[in-house]
């Protein structure tokens, strides 16, 4: 075909193969370097004092007894806080937000930073905050959906969906015989990453080194550098492991500027690790949704009309939008579809995004609504999304990069066992007396490249350096990255050193999105292939090299030798090519983006199928999981060992979010109430049972050159709407919120 | 952390002298710790306890009643072998609460002594009648859902917390303390205080006292072979009940002699009453009857706002612990104790 | 005030001089002698990303005052391995992915080799699950967890057999 992204790529062993992890050992002993374990000399401790109100004014500060206080050295508040070269309240890239780094004494959501104490110890720093006590003029704070509803608008700016429609919506509607008009609510969600976020700040004249996690160390860099006026050249971040992102960590925040300030202002290095509560504010979060879907179905269970609406929270002083009813785009096809957003201001942090932004809230009110459309028609909820499968991208016409979510289907369903389903709820019962239901979802997720830049340097022994900022936040990429630099020159593994997370390295993009292995694989692919090029050059063209004349464009690499793929006897060593040369090493670079052209020929989506049984105790409506499994057709599967943990993990993050997670504020402060551990629930090991992960295998030569679509975010999508469907088929309650809890299945 | 003065006595008598008020005793420190480092309590001394040699220990009199020495942790109670099979309830009960590391660290007194987990209480900016007597109650108007259905008061509407003191108020514990007057015991029902007009007076511990040991009688052992603790609560494990009840019966020829029933997490104290036991004694065991049971230990219940539903939810735990008791104390301790995802069917030691 | 404890640390006889009693033992390991590899996550006991074995059991570091540990034998990820050779549990969190992003796996690590030596769990997988449930995993790890702690107590039992033997 004409248009498949060429040349068609090179590719060794390694891609494929499920390799343990190469930070394994690290990780096992203790011996990986996470951010807040950097003790410089002559470190400072730093913590920062958040408000515990949601809108109003700090009226005081009790500073000197926090400075009275052993070991405290400083205090820092709007009155004496430095300058910033930067203005924390513009917003220089597309990617920034308004930052709180005290500007002034007004509160704007509960956890923004107000102060930032500086003590000798972590004791003293810590005890010299809550000395501060303060005290706050209140206004009533404004934290729930409904609390600010009649100044709701449409969203726009940067990074804000539009609106997407086809079809004639009122057509839709008309040639529907059966109608549902549901709306569903998710709640606020935090990242919680295991790691909180933490950053070592040292200054040695006008040159900034940082240890922090970041999953994206360049746009770091400038945004860091942009606070302080100095060129981002002149910026070190490390960042080689992160203790988890789930999009938490992309983006500067306010503390973390603040502990920069503070080792500026005293010329020492300072430390500063949010709390635990600390991560309920100004790191982001998953807004809440209230999402309103009417669908209609003809007499041959047809989708007619998807109208998906969604209502999402943001702060009052950014924009950021939880793009739920995009999840209705692109998936099923229904005759017309429309999907809006608008927005409500709260006084609460700004949302951003958060493992599957959109898709994974978007995705739990649309498959329940599926589930809810299926029932009215009668029908199987599996062949009710077979009959609206989508063959091409609905609204567009164009043809889907590849699309084997059929088999994901197929797959699922046989390996679950979804075969002679009541359909009807509540008719299983297991052995104990637990009513069981079985319940799916669809999983859609986008697969968008960034922007990455390699390096790969060909060493005389036979190995190779590959260096790119990449970032491992435990996806796995010091590991799948390596595989595929090693495939890029036909080495295996362990000849391959690969060096990443380091803002000094060729930008290794953003990780986010589930593009970052295609990205800065791509990228680590394209410097391999490129060593490879000029290899090829001076072996085709020198008359001493087996491979004089040969095409460059014939030639493979494998084992260290440059071969010509049609006749293998011909054939040279690297080694050899580069000393006749007078060459010691071979440096190649390499990128790796999408070009636009590329991005208007194909819909381009990850798709899976996830199954789910529910066991709830019919008296006490406690639930547990007791099965999901989950389908997937994601592209090329670099390392099947490390992408089924990612799926099992989203999957988990989709149990966390139909059964537990939720912020809950105090109605009269705002405050989060349940920032902890304790109170705000994820899943624990006791949760997960009967997890099972099927890859679908699927080629797809378009969506980019190797092949990936990325798997970080799709496991959360459909199991959400799997679990809530699972919980409706077991007790016949349709509970129309997440997360769902016993409460609801006692009452309703 | 407010600065403090650290002591380690090695005996009882030097902690006791060692006591001034706004101190705190130390012993297993998952409470005390984190309550220090939320600043919710601010003792000026400290009084680590831990390196008392006799508090240590579990020990059987001769009248079949035990001993458990205060600093006892919470594992090596639960997993005294005798004592699992003589109070088998408890031990259910404890290894339902928190995690394997913090029942390691936890200790018997500890437990008595474990403060609410009402999200007010433990913010020091909040307005609390238990941390500052007089400071107003925020949780009263709130969606807080650590708040009583019994026994709550205008000035104090929270939860206990504890897996372990509702089967030990079933059983009729004993609490042995010590203070500048003397050793006493307190029995288990008097040991934790209604709130009424003095929130901040939790326990029936007089200033200075230290709890020493904790006491179970000899009958308690006659309810092992139909014995559970049941907890509902929001996730499998690691959480703090949503409801929870400890029941038992001692079974004589198919009929119950005697039956025994606490509620958890529905009062500022573990909540047993005596009507609803006196129902169950001389009746064979049927779910009509436990429901009845239930039914009369949920009397004078009252609701919190948006808590509706927990009232209801407590009379289903309460009735089926007892339906779970009736079935026979499982030979092996389940692998999800108390859960209701914990059955152990075809396994029961009770015949 | 200062206070000097003994502590068998990794095995190793240490004499610590504490110039605050407040300091957690998480915080001394963390920000005093060095030893950064057990984690802080929630610093309340409601994450058990700090667990060490105090004293052969598994405990978490902070939420005890390090003035209290004097005579304490603790054991932190950094001294579980001998030399290169990995711990049977360590080896099996690799060999069963029981990991992404790490920041929990230390005090996995350290629960999973408590609870073994508790014995109660054997390899039965339901109770492995609710004998890690004090370790919050929020990478969602949980599968290859109870994997590696089940394949991990599986050797060490066949091991223990074998030198019985």
């Amino acid at each position: 075909m004409s248009d498949t992204l060429s040349p068609q790529i090179r590719f060794g062993s390694n891609a494929g193969q499920p390799a343990t992890r190469r930070d394994g050992i690290a990780k096992v002993t203790g011996a990986a370097t996470f951010a807040a374990d950097n003790n410089p000399k002559g470190l400072l401790h730093a913590v920062y004092v958040h408000a515990k109100i949601a809108r109003g004014r700090v009226s005081h500060l009790d500073v000197a007894a926090a400075e009275a206080h052993p070991g405290v050295t400083h205090v820092m508040t709007p009155q004496n806080r430095p300058e910033l070269q930067g203005d924390p309240s513009a917003k220089p890239t597309m990617f920034s937000f308004r930052t709180e780094v005290l500007q002034d004494n007004t509160v704007r959501y509960a956890g923004q930073p107000i102060a930032l104490v500086l003590g000798e110890t972590l004791e003293a720093a810590t005890e010299g905050a809550r000395l501060l006590a303060p005290q706050y003029e209140a206004d009533p704070a404004r934290v729930g959906l409904d609390d600010n509803a009649a100044t709701s608008f449409e969203p726009s700016g940067f990074g804000l969906p539009g609106g997407e429609s086809h079809g004639v919506l009122a057509a839709g509607h008309a040639a529907a015989t059966r109608t549902i008009d549901v709306s569903y609510e998710t709640a606020a969600q935090y990242h919680n990453a295991m790691e909180t976020h933490a950053i070592v700040a040292q200054w040695d004249k006008d040159r900034l080194t940082l240890d922090t996690p970041s999953q994206a160390l360049n746009l770091s860099c400038a945004a860091f550098a942009y606070f302080f006026g100095i060129p981002p050249q002149n910026m070190t971040l490390r960042s080689p492991y992160l203790g988890g992102g789930f999009g938490s960590k992309a983006i500067p925040t306010g503390p973390q500027v603040l502990a920069i300030l503070a080792a500026r202002m005293t010329q020492r290095p300072v430390k500063l690790m949010f709390t635990r509560q600390q991560m309920f504010g100004p790191v982001g979060h998953r807004g809440a949704t209230r999402q309103r879907l009417r669908m209609g179905v003809d007499e041959t269970a047809a989708l007619t009309v998807i109208d998906h609406d969604g209502l999402a929270e943001t702060s009052t002083f950014d924009d950021f939008v939880e793009p739920a009813a995009n999840a209705s785009q692109g998936l099923y096809a229904a005759g017309a579809l429309r999907a809006r957003h608008r927005l409500v201001r709260l006084d609460i942090g700004t949302p951003g995004p958060m493992r599957a932004p959109g898709e994974a809230s978007g995705s739990a009110a649309l498959e329940c609504a599926m589930d809810e459309m299926a029932e009215a028609a009668g029908i199987d909820p599996l062949e009710f999304r077979l009959r609206n499968y989508a063959e091409t991208h609905p609204g567009s016409g164009l043809p889907y990069s590849s699309k084997a979510l059929r088999e994901c289907y197929a797959q699922g369903a046989e390996r679950f066992g979804w075969e002679g389903r009541p359909l009807e709820p509540r008719q299983m019962r297991d052995a104990d007396g637990m009513l069981t239901g079985w319940g799916m979802g669809t999983a859609l997720f986008p697969c968008p490249m960034f922007a990455a830049e390699a390096r790969a340097t060909l060493r005389p022994d036979g190995t190779a350096l590959f260096e790119t900022s990449a970032v491992d936040m435990g996806q796995g990429a010091w590991t799948s990255l390596a595989q595929i630099a090693a495939d890029s020159l036909g080495l295996t593994l362990d000849q391959v050193e690969f060096r990443a997370g380091h803002s000094a390295l060729p930008d290794g993009g953003v990780a986010g999105g589930s593009g970052h292995t295609a990205t800065a694989g791509g990228a680590l692919h394209a410097a391999g292939g490129d060593v490879l090029r000029q290899l090829g050059d001076l072996a085709t063209a020198n008359p001493a090299s087996p491979l004089y004349g040969a095409g460059n464009a014939s030639l493979v690499a494998r084992d260290g030798w440059l071969l010509l793929e049609k006749d293998e006897s011909r054939r040279e060593r690297f080694a050899d090519i580069l000393s006749r040369a007078g060459q010691t090493e071979m440096t190649g670079t390499g990128s790796a983006g999408r070009a636009p052209e590329d991005a208007g020929r194909h819909a381009m989506n990850s798709h899976g199928a996830v199954f789910a049984e529910v066991k709830v105790d019919p008296d006490l409506c406690q639930v547990r999981v007791t099965r999901l499994v989950g389908a997937f057709a994601a592209g090329r599967i670099i390392n099947p060992r490390l992408t089924e943990s990612q799926l099992m993990g989203g999957m988990i993050w989709g149990t966390s979010f139909a059964l537990h997670e939720s912020a809950r504020h105090d109605r009269r402060s705002g405050r989060i109430v349940n920032a902890d551990f304790a109170g705000y629930h994820v899943p624990v090991n006791a949760d997960v049972s009967g997890l099972e992960v099927i890859t679908v295998h699927e080629d797809d030569p378009y969506v980019n050159a190797l092949g990936i679509k990325g798997v970080g975010e799709i496991g959360v999508v459909g199991t959400v709407g799997a679990i809530g469907n699972a919980i409706w088929h077991a007790t016949g309650q349709r509970v129309r919120h997440f997360p769902i809890r016993i409460a609801d299945l006692l009452t309703s | 952390m407010k600065q403090f003065d650290y002591v380690q006595p090695k005996t009882v008598d030097e902690a006791l002298a060692s006591w001034e008020p706004n101190a705190a005793w130390l012993g297993g420190g998952t409470n005390l710790v984190d309550l220090m480092k939320l600043g919710v309590t601010q003792p000026q001394r400290v009084i680590d306890l831990t390196r008392i040699p006799d508090l240590g220990e579990i020990a059987f009199q001769e009248n079949g009643s035990v001993r458990i020495g205060a600093l006892v942790s919470n594992a090596a109670l639960a997993r005294h072998a005798d004592f699992a099979q003589h109070f088998p309830m408890v031990s259910e009960a404890l290894l339902s609460g928190a995690s394997g590391q913090l029942r390691n660290m936890a200790t018997v007194a500890g437990n008595l002594m474990q403060r609410t987990r009402c999200a007010y209480f433990q913010e020091e900016t909040a307005a609390c009648n238990r941390r500052i007597p007089g400071a107003g109650c925020d949780a009263r108007d709130s969606d807080e859902e650590a708040r009583a259905l019994l026994g709550a008061s205008p000035a104090y509407v929270a939860t206990n917390p504890s897996d372990f003191c509702v089967p030990l108020a079933a059983l009729e514990a004993r609490v042995e303390v010590r203070g500048a007057n003397g050793t006493r015991e307190i029995p288990f029902a008097e040991f934790h205080l209604l709130p009424g007009d003095h929130p901040e007076r939790e326990t029936a511990l007089a200033d200075g006292e230290l709890i020493i040991a904790l006491h179970l009688p000899a009958e308690a052992a006659g309810f092992a072979k139909h014995a559970r603790y049941l907890k509902v609560r929001d996730r499998t494990s690691f959480a703090f009940a949503t409801t929870a009840a400890a029941a038992a019966l001692r079974m004589e020829d198919g009929i119950i002699a005697e039956g025994r029933l606490a509620l958890g997490a529905v009062a500022a104290k573990p909540w047993r009453v005596a009507e609803a036991e006196a129902l169950l004694a001389g009746q064979a065991p049927d779910t009509a009857l436990f429901a009845r049971a239930a039914e009369v230990a949920m009397v004078g219940a009252e609701a919190p706002e948006h808590l509706e539903w927990k009232i209801d939810l407590a009379r289903r735990t309460a009735a089926r612990a007892l339906a779970m008791a009736a079935a026979g104390t499982p030979a092996r301790m389940p692998a999800l104790p108390a859960s209701t995802f914990g059955h152990q069917n075809g396994d029961l030691a009770h015949v | 005030m200062s206070l000097c404890i003994s502590l068998t640390l990794n095995g190793e006889a240490r004499d610590v001089t504490l110039d605050d009693p407040r300091v957690t033992l998480l915080d001394l390991l963390r920000e005093r002698l060095a030893l950064p590899g057990t984690k802080k996550g929630c610093d309340r006991g409601q994450c058990g990303a700090c667990t060490v074995l105090l004293n052969e059991r598994r405990a978490n570091a902070c939420l005890m005052l390090a003035a209290g540990l004097d005579g304490a034998e603790i054991t932190t990820i950094e001294g579980l391995a001998v030399g290169e050779t990995l711990h049977p549990v360590q080896a099996a969190f690799i060999e069963n992915d029981g990991f992404q992003c790490g920041y929990c796996t230390p005090g996995q690590i350290m629960s999973a080799v408590g609870l073994i030596a508790e014995g109660d769990a054997g390899s039965d997988p339901e109770r492995i699950r609710e004998g890690m449930s004090g370790n919050i995993c929020r990478c969602g790890a949980y599968h290859g967890i109870t994997l590696a702690v089940q394949e991990a107590s599986r050797r060490m039992a066949a091991k223990d057999e074998g030198d019985t033997a």
